[in-house]
């Protein structure tokens, strides 16, 4: 069994007498994407800054990669983007990388090597000599995952790495992600953007108030389809009938029909009996849950209370 | 070591990015100038004066005069060169906390205490070069105008620095838990703390009064800032004038090598706390 890449024990924070983080528990495997989701307040980032040893916990354990939190030779293989990534702006590109890489206590090759490499994998080589505080919000993020990952990490913490990207940007770091993911790296992803925990992450965990309250595999989504959309030209008052055996609840708007059905397995089904009664089939789509709604459901709508 | 040594020259860059080593030249040189071209008149007249006669009681007064002007200068570049220590102290801590520019490096494999070490030195360093340039502009300038060397320059302005040291060191603890700003207000209020305690015990020396240069010891104990002037002006002033009492900028109740020694450690005792304080806290 391998070593998780992130375990915390009831980990918990009060500023004062007010609970930023109850109890913190969870776990992540190594080489896993995992979402980071709670609304505002939640406690996220505190348990973020808590997990790298910027904040001290009041009580609670916590390991990454095995040792426990603040160790040195640990935070040595991980990576992280802050929320508010504010840098040393009078930094050239290139500057920046290396002061990072040189705190990482990489060799001088190969910390200019990696150098090279990441700023053309963000894009940023043309600007390699420019100073940060000439750069755009969504370039300072990009450089700013550079940052993260010049120690080829084995573990990257991203706090809303996409919050000041264009799509274009945002499309990047989801490759650099994926990327990751293929290369074992465990991604530790905090985002509001629900679409993109979808796209990115294996496994995501809700937070409120600072306490997990329902972790969830992302391929569980596909197995909760409850609804159907059916576009078609030919749907006879028979085929509708016919379509009822699935599901009772069924409306039909001219060529088109939304029904509710049990689960994926009745799709093949469905889609054989359209064929068989020669119906014109130009759409059919089942909508699974989506992220939001798990979220809404899981969190309640006014999200803090 | 490898890692103080990364960050002091980020601290030193961050100097020559952000221009303060520019205008700290700049205004260095200004200050320089003024001080040399007003100096030159105030030599040429002052010279006119002297009755030819008696040429070595007209020596004599000459250096002593010479002498009084030259701790003046050296007086103002003590107090630019400890103002600068607490300007660059002050919101070094506390802008990277508030900005969470501090976040990404503290996060790396390096001790907190790497941090306020590195910019610890970084600053030393800058102040190095600011105090000696201007103390060493102003003892130079005295000398290409009147060919007068006071005595024992080096232990004088190697004090002055250390003066400007230890007040970016306070600045720097202060720093560590205060925002910039309080932390400013703290350090200038802490100097003139120490400048009127100075003085009280001057004059209560000269007075005879005991009360008075007790007061003056303690303010030396809280802060020690203002004893390390008097005893650079110790070592550089003329022996006579030592001898004769009080001048504006010369001193009479010198601080013993005991007081020197405590202001070191107190220096020490400091920067100790300031990475004790940033260990502790959350960011």
């Amino acid at each position: 069994m391998t070593t998780p890449a992130i375990r915390t024990e009831d980990l918990r924070k009060e500023f004062g007498d007010k609970v930023a983080v109850k109890g913190l528990t969870l776990q992540v495997e190594q080489g896993e994407v995992f979402g980071f989701l709670g609304p505002n307040g939640a406690g996220k980032t505190t348990s973020i800054k808590m997990l790298l040893g910027l904040v001290a916990p009041t009580s609670g354990a916590a390991f990454l990669l095995g040792a426990p939190i603040g160790d040195r030779a640990s935070l040595a293989r991980v990576g992280f983007l802050p929320e508010h990534f504010r840098f040393q702006e009078w930094l050239t590109a290139h500057e920046f990388l290396e002061l990072h890489g040189e705190l990482f206590g990489m060799s001088a090759s190969d910390l200019k090597r990696r150098r090279d490499e990441l700023l053309e994998r963000v894009g940023l080589a043309d600007f390699r000599h420019k100073q940060l505080r000439t750069f755009s919000k969504g370039m300072l993020q990009r450089i700013g995952l550079a940052q993260a990952l010049m120690n080829r990490p084995a573990l990257v913490f991203l706090d809303e790495p996409t919050s000041g990207l264009d799509p274009v940007g945002r499309r990047l770091v989801r490759d650099i992600i994926h990327e990751l993911r293929e290369e074992g790296t465990s991604v530790f992803l905090n985002s509001h953007l629900l679409s993109e925990i979808e796209i990115t992450c294996n496994r995501v965990a809700f937070i409120k108030h600072g306490e997990v309250i329902r972790v969830m595999e992302m391929s569980a989504l596909n197995q909760n389809i409850s609804m159907l959309t059916i576009r078609a030209s030919g749907l006879t008052p028979e085929v509708v009938a016919g379509l009822r055996q699935w599901g009772d609840d069924l409306r039909l708007d001219t060529d088109q029909v939304t029904m509710t059905i049990r689960g994926e397995t009745d799709l093949p089904e469905i889609n054989r009996f359209l064929v068989e009664q020669k119906v014109q089939v130009f759409a059919f789509t089942p909508n699974r849950l989506s992220l939001e709604e798990v979220f809404i459901e899981t969190l309640g709508q006014d999200g803090v209370q | 070591m490898k890692n103080i040594w990364t960050l002091a020259r980020l601290t030193l860059r961050e100097a020559i990015r952000r221009r303060i080593v520019l205008t700290g030249v700049v205004l260095g040189l200004i200050f320089l100038t003024f001080f040399s071209v007003g100096f030159h008149f105030v030599y040429i007249s002052a010279s006119a004066e002297v009755p030819t006669s008696g040429e070595t009681v007209t020596n004599l007064m000459k250096n002593e005069f010479v002498n009084m002007i030259m701790l003046a200068g050296l007086y103002a570049v003590t107090f630019l060169s400890a103002a600068m220590g607490a300007l660059l102290g002050a919101d070094t801590l506390s802008g990277e906390i508030i900005s969470g520019t501090i976040q990404t490096v503290v996060a790396k494999p390096i001790r907190r205490s790497d941090v306020v070490f590195g910019k610890w030195l970084g600053y030393a360093l800058l102040l190095a070069g600011y105090s000696f340039l201007m103390s060493g502009g102003t003892v130079i300038s005295v000398r290409l105008i009147t060919g007068f060397t006071p005595q024992d320059i080096l232990p004088g302005v190697t004090l002055i620095y250390l003066e400007a040291v230890l007040i970016m060191t306070i600045s720097l603890t202060f720093s560590s838990f205060l925002s910039g700003l309080a932390t400013g207000g703290v350090v200038f209020g802490m100097y003139g703390l120490s400048f009127i305690g100075g003085w009280v015990e001057q004059i209560g020396s000269v007075l005879h009064n005991e009360t008075a240069v007790q007061v003056g010891i303690v303010t030396s104990l809280l802060i020690p800032s203002e004893s390390l002037w008097r005893r650079a002006a110790f070592e550089m002033q003329s022996p006579i004038s030592a001898a004769l009492g009080m001048s504006p900028f010369g001193t009479i109740s010198v601080p013993s090598p005991l007081m020197i020694g405590y202001a070191i450690i107190y220096l020490i005792g400091m920067l100790m706390m300031a990475v004790s304080i940033f260990n502790h806290r959350d960011l």
